[in-house]
């Protein structure tokens, strides 16, 4: 097998785990623990489609440090708001959070 | 074309692996180290790639900053020792067949992809630092200035999200 195509493989296989945690998971915390790992299967492919396909450029690579930056603020801004949410309802599951339901 | 060999097998397999562990343990804290293996481990491939800035970043943001971030606020919010409810059945078979026909689909399109490149000069880290700051047309300046207005913002709403209640402003 050729090495972009094994990295493109582990790539999707990250981001596909990542679905599957996100539809099965029902707590906040782990829901934000599989969107890292679909975010990290996107970086990963940025970065080997760069690496073997235009090796003297840079596009990839800043696409993927990009990615991991808004990953930082994304999961500090979640964080955030669960512990807000923890503080009201003394719950960080999903089912429980139903306040701005009619 | 290029082979991948043991090194690049092994790191792979280890973070697929410790990507399917997090999410399917059912103890919290094991999910979040198993995504510290995870992540780690894709440090390991980007330095097999030799993108040792990517790696570095991944190290650093990833597993210095975000996994310690969710290890203290899962320590603020559980329990230990409180294992997470077991899925339905029918959600878990249903997202697992769903994510598994995906990937396979995703694999036969990716198997006939032309093979990589051989190898060709690879820019060094003075490359990336001038190319992440320079104002030409493949420079990455606004980007990156865009980039650290969004942090400045999430950094602010992180401080108005977490403080205790409105009142808190005024004191």
């Amino acid at each position: 097998m050729d090495v972009l195509n094994f990295l493109l493989i582990t790539a999707s296989g990250l981001f596909f785990i990542g679905v599957y945690g996100f539809l099965t998971r029902r707590n906040l915390l782990t829901m934000l623990i599989s969107a890292e790992l679909m975010l990290n299967g996107a970086a990963l492919n940025l970065v080997a489609f760069n690496r073997y396909r235009w090796p003297e450029e840079l596009d990839g690579l800043f696409l993927a440090v990009f990615i991991v930056a808004i990953a930082a603020a994304e999961a500090a801004l979640l964080i955030a708001i669960v512990l807000r949410l923890y503080r009201n309802t003394r719950s960080v599951d999903v089912s429980d959070i139903t306040e701005l339901k009619h | 074309m290029l082979q991948p060999d043991w090194i690049l097998y092994i790191l792979a397999l280890m973070a697929l692996a410790g990507g399917v562990m997090a999410v399917t343990t059912r103890r919290i804290f094991r999910a979040a180290v198993y995504l510290l293996f995870s992540l780690t481990a894709l440090a390991g491939i980007y330095f097999w790639m030799h993108y040792e800035f990517m790696a570095a970043v991944q190290i650093i943001i990833y597993v210095g900053g975000i996994v310690v971030l969710i290890i203290f606020s899962l320590f603020l919010t559980h329990q230990t020792g409180q294992p997470l409810p077991e899925p339905a059945p029918l959600q878990r078979w249903g997202a697992a067949v769903l994510a598994a026909a995906a990937w396979v689909g995703m694999a036969v399109l990716l198997l006939d992809l032309p093979p990589a490149l051989r190898e060709a000069a690879m820019p060094t880290m003075s490359d990336i630092g001038s190319a992440l700051l320079s104002v030409n047309e493949t420079g990455m300046a606004l980007p990156f200035e865009v980039i650290t207005l969004l942090l400045l913002a999430a950094m602010v709403g992180c401080i108005v999200l977490a403080l205790k209640d409105r009142t808190a402003l005024n004191t």
